[in-house]
């Protein structure tokens, strides 16, 4: 479970959170959407500890992320997280990219990561591309070996931060389609999107962040279609 | 026009003492780049760590290392340390002299190509749970020696060049010190340095070579 509590974060005098709370439950998807600079993907930063929080508290199945005495490192291990630039390691292959943080994190035999990899990477579709380079993909298909890179981790929760939006339009589809699959399977997620269709599909819950504040958080039939927020509605209204 | 007959055969006979002079330049030339390698490395770690001490430490000899001529280098690690009872041998000093002017250059090298790397890529690497240091040597420092690799190289040619510079701490088994001897013993200047001359021309160019065949094996990105 993440257990967010009055999380405040600010960078420099911009308070880009100001207070939020959520709590995700093991197996529960939940989306976040909103207009650019609400802090959505700052939230998810500050989820796995990449960003500091100026006060409040996140707990991962009551563990405090940013209390001094916790290994962040180990903890990332249960929170994969994929970003909107994908971050493909250039110099390694897609087997190795997939590979490296189980042999050198978890200290598995390369058999072992290799089998693990080998796994993911054919579910996310790329079984085919295992020694190509990352330069010769697409960005769908870095994207994918990306989520792919993450899950071979074995993590509990998955944070997805606009995965989609630096993607041509034809490979957002095969994107999403991975997230579906993952949702479909129980995967616990917190995404934040863009894709209001695909949030609509996945979702149980949807929350909309509006300047720092998550303005409103519900069913996606709710939210979509009988918004009670202004901003909300504002929000919806301009990207329908 | 002028009086000088050239005598090269007896420049020719002295071939393989120079050569086996050539090996020894060599041998020092690729201990001071892996020397100054990893403690370019360091260095960078340092500039990286956050730490002022560190920083500073790092900054200071780029500096150092950079702006000041490689002879006074070598001479202070020959005559300088010998102030203090630190006598070091001519290829001990002259290969700790050109190691720190190596460190220097490859390491300001490495903060030039750090540039070329983004931070979100220490930064995947911290999300898959690897220590600040793993993210660094597994993800970021491939990619920083590939980038700096043309400046290396260079940095490489011109450590091989700066051992002529041991003859000035009495260093008389490399390819210099062995052409200053013969040449002190004979006054065939001329021939003597122009032989030597050629065989630092192919070292060089053999090492130049050799990293590009290596880089288009190792780099295939």
């Amino acid at each position: 479970m993440i257990e967010i509590e009055n999380v405040r974060k600010s960078f420099g005098q911009l308070e880009v959170l100001k207070g939020i709370n959520l709590t995700v439950k093991k197996g529960e998807v939940v989306t976040v959407i909103g207009g650019s600079g609400s802090g959505k993907s700052t939230l998810l930063t500050c989820i796995n500890g990449l960003e500091p929080i100026a006060s409040g508290k996140v707990m991962i199945d009551g563990t405090d992320v940013h209390a001094k005495s916790t290994d962040l490192n180990k903890l990332r291990q249960k929170v994969g997280i994929v970003f909107q630039q994908w971050n493909a390691f250039p110099h390694l292959t897609v087997l190795e990219n997939v590979m490296l943080a189980p042999r050198k994190v978890l200290g598995m035999s390369k058999q072992k990561a290799e089998e693990i990899a080998v796994k993911q990477l054919t579910h996310v579709g790329l079984g085919e591309k295992l020694s190509v380079y990352p330069n010769r993909m697409s960005g769908g298909q870095q994207q994918r070996m990306a989520i792919a890179r993450a899950l071979a981790m074995s993590p509990e929760y998955m944070l997805f931060d606009e995965v989609t939006s630096a993607l041509d339009p034809m490979l957002v589809g095969e994107v999403l389609d991975t997230l579906r699959m993952l949702a479909s399977e129980g995967m616990t997620m917190i995404c934040v999107t863009h894709e209001m269709k695909f949030a609509r599909e996945v979702s149980d819950r949807v929350a909309f962040f509006h300047q720092g504040v998550m303005a409103e958080i519900a069913a996606p039939e709710q939210l979509f279609d009988a918004p009670e927020h202004a901003e909300t509605k504002k929000f919806l209204a301009a990207t329908h | 026009m002028f009086h000088y007959t050239f005598h090269w055969n007896q420049a020719l006979k002295a071939l393989p003492q120079m050569l086996d002079g050539a090996l020894v330049t060599l041998q020092i030339a690729l201990l001071s780049m892996a020397i100054g390698l990893a403690v370019a490395i360091a260095l960078t770690l340092f500039r990286l760590s956050g730490s002022r001490i560190l920083g500073a430490l790092a900054t200071a000899w780029i500096e150092v290392a950079r702006n000041t001529p490689a002879l006074f280098q070598i001479y202070m690690a020959h005559f300088g340390l010998g102030n203090f009872g630190i006598h070091l041998s001519p290829f001990t000093s002259l290969l700790v002299g050109i190691a720190f002017n190596n460190a220097g250059y490859l390491a300001e090298n490495f903060r030039g190509a750090l540039k070329a790397i983004p931070d979100t890529q220490a930064r995947a690497g911290r999300s898959l749970g690897m220590t600040s240091l793993q993210a660094f040597r597994l993800i970021v420092m491939p990619q920083m020696l590939r980038v700096a690799f043309l400046p290396v190289t260079n940095q490489m040619v011109w450590a091989i060049l700066m051992t002529s510079l041991g003859v000035t701490v009495g260093m008389n088994t490399d390819l210099a010190g062995i052409t200053q001897e013969l040449n002190a013993r004979s006054f065939r200047t001329f021939e003597f340095f122009a032989i030597a001359a050629v065989i630092y021309y192919v070292i060089a160019k053999a090492v130049t070579l050799a990293a590009r065949a290596f880089a288009s094996r190792m780099f295939r990105y």
